[in-house]
């Protein structure tokens, strides 16, 4: 038995697909997520957990996840068409997200949101990078849209939506430079501690969390000055082995969040084509995208996957699928289809002794990309 | 307010618990038992700066200590354009702040003098305090020589060794002060001065307050705020608390951060000396007691740091003044030992194998340094010790200056590596800002932390290492020590890397 995954190459490249092709592709690849969806399905069943995830998982529509308290039942056998809610009965009621909280739920996400909010902890390395992309974001930013960088907030004027935004994590500091912050993830949970962690200090108490996915957006008729898609486009399956039961707290809720990412990316990489036109349709005209994600090249392989998560288990083993990694010129042809214009692009380097991460011309692991939409006229 | 669901253990002042703070659980005496009450209802009444309703709550930073270094922090901060919008709270009972002294030139100078580095020196420029300073009596030398009691060795240095034109500048310390004042009251920043002192310093955990709880202090409360209790009754929160107290700050004991150290079994005598003639030579000769050094202050004044056994410093102390200029003189010149040998001014010395680039001072022959005439101020004694904090930071707290390091006065650095850390502070600080991050991140003052502790743990190591060194009177040892000054005069390389290392070119003496 090996002692990783081996690398297994998409059969067709991502680009040049018709959309039906897309479609099939999108359910093959689909039908063997499902499969180890169910998997772990049973095994966190079996482990005993009181809070209910999967049960209504939705898997190929942009549909957030409720998390009313029905009990468990597998996901739903899969469809080449979106589907709708499996037990619409039930599921109905989405909960309120504020006063009928009661205070042992609010105790509940605030212990969640320390994690996520930990710079020691589970997302650390999230925490590491996330000065880095700022300051690549900072001065692409400034530059393009003409911003002075030396005043405390440059951004401020600027409307800027964070798309996949987990706990805030981006959205904080760019709300503290001034801008306009909508932050939008398709997992509700997500929204709910980003909101309880923005709400603590009155400059990010602005932020607008909105659980709903960039297609709603894009149907709502929304446009902001700059759309940030950082970290989005990565499978998030984790077959966890949890033996300790002290751990479940913490990977029970990363494998919520993880799976559910997936869910929510699943149609992202079966489309990252269509991910990219919503992400372009949100962008007003003259207005910036900022995307990051990881490389599909041999020693992303090493890094991401075979260091990170099998040797210094930063992440939870499972956490990446090489395949679905984008390679940069990918990424710029996809945008281009979208009439995005891909200007700047950087790479984000790991200095191992100092654990510091660095911007730099080597694209090879983590790349972060900053692309303008042509003004009108 | 009153709703506040408070849950803390009081520590009393003789416990000290292991790690208080990391509980989120610190106060400093039974005032602050009555506090939480009462601070609500008297801290608006009694002050009528930042009371607890005010509106310039809570605070970005909070300084706790107003001296050279904390004011060297506050300066910086409100003269760059990313930080200067940061609201400060100064908390020093120093009446010197809210009513700045004015020094006038004809005063005598105060012994409490520093030497600041030309590192020091372009940090000031910087931030545009230096023009303040030049104002009031500072006087820059450029030679320094260094000999000891054996009359084996001695050293010269000069600027034009390292291309420069000084080695360093000798200003009174409330000189320094009070030119960081003037700046700082040039800037718009938004400061507030607290003249009391600290009393309690806490942070609450977030669960002691009600979900719904909606009132201004429960949401600094949720935000895990540092709230700190001054001994007036009077009550602040803040985001970051900086500790630049000095070296018994009560920042760092209520914090529960360890330090380590010892004492020197030495006091130093500080005076200030006239001279007939000008000086603007740094002496520094090596007693079997201690260092004496002599240092220019300008106009024919000079500073003298005498470092010896607490006996022999409280018998110079009380003996008289004429007595004292004696034993000061022999001290520099005669006594304990003989002159060294001069170096042969034509050049033809035996050391001239080593080829061309030797430095200018290498030529220079042994100088006497000018005798003292009379004493011009009073003598204070003052005990020395080595201090070391083991953590710089901890969440919402870091420590710069004396608070976080005290060294060995024989070389001059002690508020040098102060100031290095107030503006090494400040401009982090600014790095923070600049990509929006929440200033009491552990992980952005841990940068600040992982830049200053290299360099100040080796400068404390050179210096205990010169303190050790020159306490014991061994014959094999005296000779080292001899090796060691010529060493350092003739050859080259390594004297401009004693002086640029000393002036605070270099951060570590190593490794540039």
């Amino acid at each position: 038995m090996l002692l990783f995954p081996l690398p297994h190459f998409p059969r067709f490249p991502i680009y040049s697909c018709s959309s039906s092709a897309t479609k099939r592709r999108g359910t093959a690849m689909a039908a063997k997520l499902l499969s180890r969806l169910r998997q772990l399905d049973t095994r966190l069943i079996s482990l005993q957990h009181q809070r209910p995830f999967f049960r209504n998982a939705r898997l190929f529509s942009g549909q957030q996840i409720p998390s009313s308290d029905s009990h468990p039942s597998l996901p739903p056998t899969p469809t080449p068409t979106p589907l709708p809610p499996p037990s619409a009965g039930s599921a109905g009621e989405k909960r309120q997200r504020t006063s009928s909280l009661k205070d042992h739920e609010l105790a509940k996400f605030a212990a969640i949101s320390d994690t996520w909010w930990d710079s020691e902890g589970p997302f650390k390395p999230l925490h590491a990078m996330n000065p880095t992309r700022l300051a690549f974001i900072r001065s692409t930013l400034c530059r393009h849209f003409s911003k002075d960088p030396n005043v405390p907030k440059p951004f401020d004027g600027l409307e800027i939506v964070d798309v996949g935004c987990g706990g805030g994590i981006l959205s904080e500091p760019l709300a503290r430079l001034g801008a306009t912050v909508t932050g939008v993830d398709a997992v509700e949970k997500n929204i709910k501690i980003a909101h309880l962690h923005a709400d603590l200090d009155p400059t990010t108490s602005t932020i607008d969390y909105v659980c709903t996915t960039a297609e709603k957006l894009v149907e709502e008729g929304r446009q902001f000055d700059a759309v940030m898609s950082l970290e989005v486009f990565i499978i998030n399956i984790s077959v966890l082995k949890i033996s300790d039961s002290r751990l479940q707290h913490y990977f029970s809720f990363r494998s919520i969040h993880l799976v559910a990412t997936s869910i929510h990316v699943i149609e992202h990489v079966a489309d990252p084509a269509e991910f990219c036109k919503s992400l372009a349709a949100l962008t007003r005209p003259g207005g910036a995208v900022v995307i990051s994600t990881i490389n599909r090249s041999i020693r992303a392989y090493a890094a991401a996957i075979v260091a990170a998560e099998y040797i210094l288990h930063w992440l939870p083993r499972g956490t990446h699928q090489w395949s679905s990694f984008l390679t940069p010129e990918e990424l710029v042809m996809i945008l281009k289809r979208s009439s995005i214009d891909v200007e700047e692009m950087a790479g984000f380097v790991l200095n191992p002794l100092t654990g510091k991460w660095l911007l730099s011309d080597d694209v090879s692991v983590n790349f972060i990309a900053f692309a303008t939409k042509k003004a009108e006229g | 307010m009153n709703r506040l669901v408070v849950r803390r253990t009081l520590y009393s002042n003789h416990h000290q618990p292991k790690c208080p703070w990391k509980r989120g659980f610190c106060s400093g005496g039974e005032a602050a038992a009555a506090a939480p009450a009462s601070s609500a209802s008297s801290g608006q009444l009694n002050h009528k700066d930042g009371s607890f309703a005010g509106d310039d709550q809570p605070y970005d930073l909070a300084i706790v200590g107003g001296g050279m270094v904390g004011m060297a922090l506050a300066c910086s901060l409100a003269t760059k354009p990313l930080t200067k919008h940061l609201k400060v709270a100064i908390i020093d009972s120093n009446p010197a702040l809210a009513n700045k002294l004015s020094i006038k030139r004809e005063d005598p100078p105060d012994p409490r003098v520093s030497t600041v580095t030309p590192a020091t020196i372009s940090y000031f420029q910087d931030a545009g305090a230096w023009q303040y300073v030049q104002q009031h009596r500072h006087a820059f030398f450029d030679k320094m020589q260094v000999w000891d009691y054996t009359g084996l060795g001695y050293t010269t240095y000069d600027a034009r060794d390292v291309y420069k034109d000084v080695l360093g500048c000798v200003v009174e310390n409330r000189v320094l002060h009070s030119s960081l004042l003037s700046r700082i009251e040039d800037t718009d920043v938004q400061k507030t001065i607290y003249p009391s002192r600290l009393a309690s310093m806490i942070r609450y955990p977030s669960s002691s307050v009600k979900a719904d709880d909606n009132t201004r202090e429960a949401s600094y409360i949720k935000a895990g705020l540092v709230k700190l209790e001054m001994s007036d009754g009077s009550s602040l929160y803040t985001k970051l608390v900086v500790g630049a107290d000095g070296a018994k700050s009560q920042v760092r004991n209520l914090a529960g951060f360890k330090t380590t150290g010892w004492n020197y079994s030495q006091n130093a005598i500080i005076c200030t000396v006239e001279h007939s003639v000008g000086n603007h030579t740094a002496w520094q000769r090596f007693l079997p007691g201690g260092p004496i050094a002599l240092l220019p202050i300008g106009d024919n004044f000079s500073n003298i740091v005498w470092t010896m056994s607490p006996k022999q410093a409280s018998d110079l102390t009380v003996m008289n003044e004429d007595e004292f200029v004696k034993a000061v003189n022999q001290a520099m010149d005669n006594g304990y030992g003989p002159h060294p040998k001069s170096n042969f001014s034509n050049g033809s010395n035996k050391f001239s194998f080593l080829g061309g680039n030797l430095t200018m001072s290498t030529n220079e022959s042994f100088e006497v340094p000018p005798k003292v005439v009379k004493l011009a101020s009073k003598r204070a004694a003052f005990p020395l010790s080595l201090m070391h904090a083991n953590d710089y930071v901890a969440k919402r707290i870091v420590l710069i200056g004396d608070a976080a390091h005290a060294v060995h006065p024989l070389a001059g650095q002690g508020v040098n590596l102060g100031f290095g850390d107030a503006f090494t502070l400040s401009r982090i600080i600014g790095e923070g800002v600049a990509v929006g991050t929440d200033i009491g991140e552990v992980s952005l003052l841990r940068k600040y932390e992982a830049e200053r502790k290299p360099a100040n743990i080796a400068m404390m190591a050179v210096l205990d290492g010169f303190q050790k060194i020159y306490s014991v009177d061994f014959g094999p040892l005296n000779v080292l020590r001899a090796a060691a000054f010529h060493a350092a005069n003739y050859i080259s390389p390594l004297k401009r890397g004693i002086i640029s290392y000393a002036s605070g070119e270099q951060r570590l003496p190593i490794f540039p």
